[in-house]
């Protein structure tokens, strides 16, 4: 039966190649547009750490002075060193890292022989150790320091594949040395292809940044005083001759923690309540308790980290989808009204009501098949499009299986939605009616 | 014209009526609020800065190793450039507009306040960074080279102080609505300090994003490990001086990395790249949306001329000339248009309100419902055109005819 329908349904993109060209185009735009923008969302609100995204939580204080903020909002975005370092030494959490961004100066140590490296920058993370099995981090080669290292500001380093491959080639570079801001720093460690997306743990430096190059020992770094790049919030009058020293008034941290499962968050926010009651009452704080504990997924969502455009032109793709629709659906209906006697006919001869519903929506499933086709190579392009965008997501922009299954399967869905009404409008047509008027 | 017969037929036709009404009104809906956007964007990207944009160079350099005389070099490096040939001027800043850096201070009036008055963009200018940004001074005085202090002995300082600021005319009027500025007192960094001079307009370092638009300026000068050079040029041979002043630099001292150097008309343009994208982007959308809806009317109407093909007969018949049996055909469409519209801009409305709260966009003005309507009115007519055309042409012999 199937086959006889689709047989009929060719006969009548026959009969009218353009009006058929036309839904199929209509279909295929509107696929095409939504499914460039949904792939674009779905890529930038992924999980960026799945299965430990309930479980790590980013911590906020507040330690500002008394006048330096309304009452009631939000407590700084990052953390100051002296209560980063506070809960480090607490150890309250499973794993817990502080850390910051940087750009450093790089070469070789042992200058290679095709003659000398002029130094570049790249850019870097000053950690502790935690970082590396908190976030789940891959190696290559080597492994990740330790906390007594972070304890002895050990002058190592890990690095990253790709810098790996700038500076040596690809080839295992553990224990040899590298200059970084004119330090020489021992590799330990070189990770494997990783670049969470978003860059969950720092929005600071871009909400989409590559991964780091390079990552150095928090304490390492600041011995060293490798350059720090990042926000640094001040309050009070904000004068320090050191604005990186341990008890500055400067929030420029931030602090990770993870908590064996998600329920642990409430005893977590209750420690760090009373970390701020006691600094209260040594006198370092100075306004009421005010503490966040947000997981990933909060604190991803908390920060509006799918840009509001991506946003936007998934709600305009969808509007457009909806026209093409309509579109689809008033031609449909044309054109089968205009076959009222064809149906008259079919009807006369034995076809039931279900067998004509049946053949108009195999019609209309016919144009979903082609249009979302042709919707995928829009898809595609439309990808690609959005590749050649400046934002530091666009390159991100990437279809994958289960999307491109969508993208058909929705395709299909949305032209049988659409041949509903033309097909049960094609299945009352009265056949005697038809038949006399002929 | 008599419409009645138009209705009647129409009635005949509700659902295929009703969708292309939908589809008109869906598209009416999206294009007011996406004109609106680009509009918006548009206006947002014009938005004037205060500087003198197409006569700006920035150079930034890092220093590849913790090097301790950086306020000399600095004094060094200004002077060198300031002697360029083609050079007007010269400054080093921590910040300017569209720039990657972006500092900000809290205003207060008091000493002791509970809460900031305002946040600002907090620029420190160095000497003649007034004159080298082309910022116009319209009351009180420049700053005089006495009152310029270093950005090091600020920060390492706790007693000293900046007793000269200025504010731009936006900020000073928010702060003294009813007194003139000059002369008044804020307090920066729990420190007073005396407003000497107003200047027309200085766009934060990254308007639009920004916290808030208003804007202090301090004389105070950061050393080139901690701001930014701005070079003030004739506009002509901006790429001439950029190169030769990169390699000046880079031979007073090669122990830093020259980390920027640009016309400031390359990074207007690419601060807003993202927003010239979107802008297109939604231009095509509006294109398509039209073209859709066009190609809608005109196979929805070919059917209905098709469908009438004997009701027309008669009507030519009967003596109807060819000019009517168009009339009919275009009021019908301009009938199905204005329900569409009606029903449409009440939609775009209500998508205006999703995207104020959403997006922190004004209302739809209401110059956009005529512009709107005026645009599907005519697409309607031009796409009705043709199988009117040919309904009209039809001859009543053949029409009656084939009945």
């Amino acid at each position: 039966m199937f086959s006889y329908y689709l047989d009929l349904a060719l006969r009548s993109f026959r009969r009218s190649p353009a009006l058929t060209a036309l839904m199929v185009l209509a279909i295929a735009l509107g696929i095409g547009a939504s499914m460039t923008t949904l792939t674009v969302y779905h890529v930038l609100s992924a999980d960026p750490i799945p299965g430990k995204s309930d479980r790590l939580f980013y911590v906020q204080l507040d330690a500002q002075a008394s006048g330096s903020a309304p009452l009631g909002t939000e407590p700084p975005v990052q953390v100051s060193r002296f209560d980063a370092e506070a809960m480090l030494r607490d150890k309250r959490g499973l794993r817990q890292a502080m850390m910051t961004g940087g750009n450093v100066a790089v070469q070789p140590a042992q200058q290679p022989q095709q003659g000398d490296m002029k130094p570049f920058f790249a850019s870097a993370r000053y950690t502790s150790a935690d970082f590396f099995p908190m976030f789940d981090t891959p190696f290559r080669y080597g492994r990740a320091w330790n906390a007594e290292d972070d304890a002895a500001s050990a002058r190592v380093a890990v690095i990253s594949e790709a810098l790996n491959q700038r500076l040596f080639g690809g080839a295992d570079s553990t224990g040899k040395m590298l200059n970084v801001g004119g330090h020489d720093l021992r590799i330990v460690g070189v990770l494997d292809r990783w670049r969470p997306i978003p860059h969950f743990y720092d929005l600071i430096g871009g909400r989409y940044a590559d991964t780091e190059q390079l990552f150095v020992p928090f304490t390492t770094a600041l011995q060293q005083q490798l350059r720090i790049v990042g926000s640094l919030s001040c309050w009070g009058n904000g004068n320090t001759v050191d604005r990186r020293a341990v008890n500055a008034p400067c929030a420029w941290i931030q602090y990770w923690v993870e908590l064996a499962s998600a329920s642990e968050a409430a005893p977590y926010k209750q420690y760090l309540m009373n970390h701020s009651d006691q600094q209260r009452a040594a006198g370092r704080y100075q306004r009421p308790t005010n503490v966040r504990l947000r997981n990933v997924t909060e604190w991803l969502e908390f920060r509006k980290v799918v840009p509001s455009d991506v946003r936007l032109q998934m709600w305009l793709a969808f509007g457009f989808l909806a026209v093409c629709l309509t579109n689809t659906i008033g031609l449909l209906l044309a054109k089968c009204l205009r076959r009222a006697s064809e149906i008259g006919v079919r009807r006369a001869l034995g076809a039931t009501k279900q067998a004509i519903f049946a053949q108009f929506l195999v019609e209309a499933g016919a144009i979903g098949a082609v249009g979302g086709v042709l919707g995928l190579g829009l898809a595609l392009l439309g990808l690609w499009g959005v590749r050649q965008n400046p934002a530091s997501y666009a390159q991100l922009a990437q279809i994958d299986a289960p999307m491109l299954f969508i993208t058909l399967l929705s395709a299909l869905l949305a032209s049988l939605l659409a041949g509903l009404l033309p097909a049960w409008r094609a299945c009352q047509v009265t056949p005697a009616l038809q038949l006399k008027s002929q | 014209m008599d419409i009645r017969p138009i209705f009647s037929t129409l009635r005949r036709h509700k659902t295929a009526a009703a969708l292309i009404v939908l589809e008109i009104a869906l598209t009416c809906a999206i294009v007011s609020n996406a004109v609106f956007l680009i509009a918006d964007r548009s206006e947002r990207m014009s938005a004037p800065t205060g500087v003198a944009e197409n006569e700006l160079l920035h150079i930034r350099l890092t220093p590849s190793q913790n090097v301790e005389n950086d306020d000399a070099i600095t004094v060094q490096d200004l002077a060198t450039l300031r002697n360029l040939p083609g050079v007007k001027s010269a400054a080093s800043m921590n910040q300017f507009p569209f720039g990657d850096h972006s500092s900000a201070t809290g205003i207060n009036m008091q000493r002791d306040q509970p809460a900031p008055t305002l946040e600002a963009s907090f620029y420190l200018l160095g000497e003649s960074g007034l004159a080298t940004l082309g910022v116009r001074l319209v009351e009180g005085r420049d700053f005089t080279p006495e009152e310029f202090r270093l950005q090091s002995q600020v920060e390492n300082d706790d007693k000293l102080e900046m007793p000269s600021v200025m504010l731009d005319r936006v900020t000073a009027k928010r702060l003294f609505p009813d007194k003139p500025a000059i002369g008044q007192q804020i307090y920066l960094f729990e420190k007073p300090s005396r407003i000497i001079g107003i200047v027309d307009r200085l766009a934060p370092p990254r308007p639009q994003n920004a916290a808030s638009d208003y804007v202090v300026i301090v004389p105070v000068r950061p050393s080139y490990s901690e701001g930014a050079y701005l070079l003030r040029v004739d506009s002509a041979q901006r790429e001439a001086v950029l190169k030769a002043a990169v390699a000046a630099l880079e031979k007073l001292d090669s122990r830093r990395v020259v980390t920027r150097q640009e016309t400031f008309e390359d990074i207007r343009d690419k601060y807003y790249q993202q927003d010239r994208w979107m802008t297109a982007l939604l231009v095509a959308v509006c294109l398509a949306l039209l073209i859709v809806t066009a190609f809608g009317i005109v196979g929805l109407a070919s059917f209905w001329v098709q469908q009438r093909t004997r009701m027309i007969g008669v009507r030519r018949a009967l003596g109807a000339s060819r000019g009517q049996i168009l009339g009919y055909f275009q009021t019908e469409n301009f009938l199905l248009t204005s329900i569409g519209i009606v029903i449409g801009m009440v939609g775009a409305y209500g998508i205006n309100q999703v995207l104020m709260t959403y997006y922190e966009l004004p209302r739809l003005p209401w110059v956009c419902l005529p512009i709107g309507a005026a645009v599907l009115w005519a697409l309607g007519q031009i796409a009705v055109l043709g199988p009117a055309r040919r309904a009209a042409a039809l001859p009543p012999v053949v029409v009656m005819r084939g009945a």
